[in-house]
């Protein structure tokens, strides 16, 4: 579990977070929602510990991490995995290097123990034929499920997405997201995922939390999405015509 | 206002070699990227060193040739000074310059890139000491090489000297000879290495700094790769001033 209490964040005086307060439930998938430029980026970064928050605590199952040193830090995020918005691949190495990586710095297994689990990993995110090519090689949507590959190699405890399936078509997008939950469930992992994607929410949407301007708007499931009488989040779920459909339907 | 940026810099500058200069987690990992860097920053500089030492070599000999041009004047005497430009200044300083210019824009381009793809963000969440991992196989890798690069300058220098004698016949290729050996001081060169060991710290290290704090988008990174080249040049100037007078005493 994953715990913010009344986080704030300021860039240049600007509040960017505002009072944020959100729980993110282990062995589920927490969705984080709001338009562009509302704050899921800053928010994410801010749980990971990227960027420095000036107000409020930051709980992992119980402890406080933004207080954390260093050196305990480091610990805590050798259990997290995350994928960036946009892929974050090192440009210098080949999609197995890539995936590679962590094992090689935290671990003291022999290379073809670590090369049978980036197999076994980049079998898991169904893409096999791709080991020996480079970032620039490859399409979107195997950017982003080698950076799933990357993130989960080590096995963690708490992943992070930013927008795991942006800029993917509709049919890959489905399969990422259900990838990843997939992975939540069967790890029992903390998962938050920030999207702007209805699709998503209505697939994957365990728990979600809808940010506006910086503030925590409303937070639910994807059951009363469709039902709330929030003016803001309902002008966010109902751009799209899909969903109006749905509503219609119920 | 100008001083006190200045000062803010330093300061900044101070705090990044600080988390440079810590001990590497996996030694194997630490070895392969500073064999990259070796191919990166010394190998694929040879050939430019290499160019135009032999050019200046040789026009150093040539305006040494006409300058010195005198009945009181030993001929011996263009080879002996042009032995000296080429031990004193050329292959440490300018070659330093040089390689500032290469070397420089190069690192700073590299890791700027990496901080806007978040690809610096991803090391720092696998709780990989970002600036440790890039930066210090860098800094060791130039440290090593450059010194081997002034050599090499030095040598193909004074093959540039020599062939241009034997082309315009001004003097007797003996006379250079003589004038190459004679009175020769290895304490010079011993100068010209320690002067290229501090250039290549500073070039790594200052380029590396602009490159790890680059921000937003490609046009910045430009922007920091250029700084980087001018800043580094400065500094190296500057330290070639400071060491010429602790090395001569004067
Ligand atoms: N490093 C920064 N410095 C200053 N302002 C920033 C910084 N990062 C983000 N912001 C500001 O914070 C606000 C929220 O940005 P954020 O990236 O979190 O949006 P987002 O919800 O992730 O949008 P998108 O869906 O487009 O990714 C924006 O107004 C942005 O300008
Ligand atoms: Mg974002």
């Amino acid at each position: 579990m994953i715990k913010a209490d009344h986080v704030t964040k300021q860039f240049d005086g600007r509040a960017v977070l505002d009072d944020v307060s959100a729980v993110f439930e282990t062995g589920k998938t927490n969705l984080i929602i709001g338009q562009s430029g509302s704050g899921k980026t800053v928010l994410l970064k801010s749980l990971v510990g990227l960027h420095h928050i000036d107000g409020g605590n930051i709980y992992y199952d119980d402890v406080c991490y933004n207080t954390l040193d260093f050196n305990h830090k480091k610990e805590i995020r050798k259990q997290v995995g995350m994928i960036f918005q946009g892929g974050a691949l090192f440009d210098s190495f080949t999609v197995e290097e890539n995936v590679k990586f962590p094992l090689d710095v935290f671990t003291d297994l022999s290379e073809e123990e670590k090369l049978d689990m980036v197999n076994e990993t980049l079998k898991r995110v169904r893409l096999e034929n791709a080991h020996k090519l480079y970032p620039s090689e490859i399409s979107g949507g195997m950017v982003k499920r080698v950076s799933i590959a990357r993130a989960i190699v080590m096995k963690p405890r708490y992943l992070f997405c930013d927008e795991p399936n942006s800029g993917l078509d509709p049919l890959t997008s489905i399969v990422i997201d259900n990838l990843i939950k997939e992975i939540t469930e069967e790890y029992d992992i903390t998962t938050i995922i920030n999207t702007h994607d209805m699709n998503s929410v209505m697939e994957i949407g365990d728990t979600i939390v809808f940010i506006y301007q910086g503030k925590m708007w409303w937070h639910g499931t994807k059951d009363d999405i469709l039902m709330s009488d929030n003016e803001e989040l309902n002008n966010f779920v109902f751009a799209s015509a899909m969903a109006k459909r749905a509503r219609k339907n119920m | 206002m100008f001083v006190t940026k200045i000062l803010g810099e330093i300061g900044n500058y101070m705090l990044l070699m600080q988390k440079v200069f810590r001990r590497p987690v996996k030694r194997r990992v630490f070895t392969r990227q500073l064999m990259d860097e070796m191919e990166k920053l010394g190998l694929n500089s040879i050939g430019i060193v290499a160019i135009i030492s032999v050019f200046m070599g040789a026009v150093v000999a040539l305006q040494m040739a006409i300058n010195l041009e005198s009945p009181f004047l030993p001929k011996y005497l263009i080879g002996y000074a042009t032995r000296e430009s080429l031990i004193l200044e050329f292959s440490s300083t300018i070659v330093a310059l040089i390689l500032a210019g290469k070397v420089g824009s190069n690192i700073a381009s590299e890791i700027g890139s990496m901080r806007i793809t978040e690809q610096i963000d991803a090391l720092e969440i696998m709780g990989v000491n970002s600036a440790n991992h890039l930066i210090l196989p860098k800094i060791i890798a130039s440290i090593v090489f450059f010194p081997m690069l002034t050599l090499m300058s030095m040598i193909m220098g004074v093959l540039g000297g020599y062939f241009i004698v034997f082309t315009v016949d001004m003097m007797t290729p003996d006379d250079f000879m003589t004038g190459l050996t004679s009175d020769f001081r290895p304490y010079l060169v011993f100068y010209g290495f320690t002067k290229m060991i501090v250039f290549a710290f500073i070039i790594t290290s200052v380029s590396s700094y602009y490159g790890y704090y680059a921000k937003g988008n490609s046009l910045e990174v430009g922007r920091s790769s250029t700084q980087a080249v001018v800043s580094s040049t400065i500094v190296v100037l500057v330290f070639n001033v400071i060491l010429t007078k602790l090395f001569f005493n004067y």
